[in-house]
C-alpha cells in the first residue's frame, strides 16, 4: 500500500482546524494527516494534538510556502508516496480528496491541481482576484503550453518526485504559484487540472489571502521571468 | 578642495578607521565584514592626501567639482554595501527556515517517540 499523507499548513487556525480534519476523516480514512502550526498565536498546535495527527510546529511565522515546505520535507523523509496539500481555513471541500488521490496513483501524471474555473460553480471570487487568477493562468498556459486555469489554486496533490523538488531549496517559499507550475513544467513534470468547488473562506485574512496585491503581482512576474532563465531541473532522467 | 575640508576629511577618514579597529577588537563585528569598511577609511584618506587624483577622477566622471565626485562615490559605495548586506540576509533567512523547518521534524520525531514509549509502559 503506498502512503498518503495531507498536508495542512495553518496559521491561527484552530477555530476552522477542528471541522477541516472531522471532515477529511469522513472522506479519506487511509491517508496520514500533517498540520504544519506556523508560529500560531492561538491554540491552533493545541488542537492539532487533541486531533491526534502528526503536528509540526514553527517556533515563527514563516509564511505560507515555507509551512508547505516543511510538510514536504517531513513527507520526504518519511518516504510517503503522494502528498496533498489543503488550507486549514474550511475553504477545500474534502470530498475531493479521493479523487485527487485516485488521479494521482494512476501513475500518468505528476501533479493534479484543483481548479476553480475549469467547471462553472457557484463560487465567487472577488474580481480583483479572479482578474490575476486569468492573467496568471493566461501567461502560465502560454509558457507551458498547457491549459491551466488556475495556478493559484493551494489545492492539489503530488507524487514523491515532485514532493522531494518542493522540498529542496529551488521550491520559492513566498507564493509558490504559478512560478513553481512554470519550475515544474520545465522539469518534465506532467500537470492535470481537475475541477473542484471551495467554500468562501471565512477568515478576513487566511494564510493564502491576506498577502499584499500588489507585492504578488510584482513577485510573481519577476519569478516567472527569473523561472525561464535559470538552470532547469530534471524530474526524469 | 580648502584646508578646512581635507582636515574634516581626513579625521572622519581616521575616526572611521579607529571605529571599525575596536569594534572587532571587542568582537562585535566580524573580521569578514571588515575590508570594505576599511578600504572605505583607507580611500578617503587617499583622495586627502593625494589631491591630483580626486581631480582626475572627477574630471574621467565628468563631475564639475572635486567634492561632487567625493558625493557620488560616497553614495554609490553605500548602495553597494546596502546590496551586499541584502544579499547576506537572504541568505540567513533561508538557513533560519530550514533551521526552523528541521526542528519541527525532529521535535515531532521526539513526540512520537515519547508516546511509543508511554503505550509499551502501559502494556
Amino acid at each position: 500500500m503506498k502512503k498518503r499523507l495531507i498536508i495542512i499548513p495553518a496559521y491561527n487556525e484552530e477555530k476552522n482546524l477542528g471541522k477541516v480534519i472531522k471532515e477529511i476523516r469522513k472522506y479519506d480514512r487511509k491517508s496520514d494527516i500533517a498540520v504544519v502550526d506556523d508560529g500560531s498565536i492561538d491554540k491552533t498546535g493545541l488542537m492539532a494534538e487533541k486531533l491526534g495527527v502528526i503536528l509540526l510546529s514553527h517556533k515563527n511565522n514563516l509564511g505560507y510556502g515555507a509551512a508547505l515546505q516543511t510538510g514536504f520535507k517531513f513527507g520526504v523523509k518519511r518516504k510517503y508516496s503522494f502528498m496533498l496539500q489543503m488550507d486549514a481555513d474550511y475553504q477545500h471541500k474534502a470530498s475531493f480528496i479521493p479523487r485527487f488521490f485516485k488521479e494521482i496513483e494512476k501513475g500518468k501524471y505528476d501533479v493534479i491541481i484543483g481548479s476553480r474555473l475549469l467547471e462553472k460553480s457557484g463560487y465567487k471570487i472577488p474580481a480583483l482576484r479572479k482578474a490575476g487568477m486569468i492573467l496568471f493562468g493566461k501567461i502560465t498556459s502560454i509558457i507551458i503550453g498547457k491549459r491551466i486555469t488556475d495556478p493559484t489554486s493551494g489545492f492539489r496533490v503530488v507524487n514523491r518526485k515532485v514532493a522531494k523538488l518542493h522540498a529542496s531549496d529551488i521550491y520559492p517559499t513566498d507564493f509558490p504559484d504559478s512560478d513553481v507550475i512554470i519550475m515544474l513544467n520545465f522539469a518534465g513534470a506532467k500537470i492535470k487540472e481537475i475541477p473542484v468547488t471551495m467554500r468562501s473562506s471565512n477568515k478576513k485574512k487566511s494564510m493564502h489571502g491576506g498577502f499584499k496585491p500588489v507585492y504578488y503581482i510584482f513577485k510573481m512576474f519577476f519569478s516567472i521571468f527569473l523561472t525561464l532563465f535559470r538552470r532547469r531541473e530534471r524530474l526524469y532522467d | 578642495m580648502t584646508e578646512r575640508q581635507q582636515f574634516f576629511a581626513l579625521i572622519m577618514g581616521g575616526l572611521i578607521f579607529l571605529a571599525i579597529v575596536e569594534l572587532v577588537r571587542r568582537r562585535k563585528l566580524k573580521e569578514e565584514y571588515t575590508w570594505l569598511w576599511l578600504l572605505t577609511g583607507v580611500i578617503i584618506f587617499l583622495l586627502v592626501i593625494w589631491y591630483d587624483f580626486l581631480r582626475f577622477v572627477t574630471f574621467m566622471i565628468g563631475a564639475r567639482i572635486e567634492t561632487s565626485a567625493l558625493f557620488i562615490f560616497g553614495l554609490l559605495f553605500l548602495i553597494l554595501i546596502n546590496l551586499w548586506f541584502s544579499v547576506k540576509i537572504s541568505s540567513l533567512q533561508d538557513r533560519v527556515k530550514n533551521l526552523m523547518q528541521e526542528i519541527a521534524i525532529m521535535k515531532y520525531k521526539k513526540t512520537a517517540k515519547k508516546k511509543t514509549k508511554r503505550r509499551k509502559g502501559k502494556k
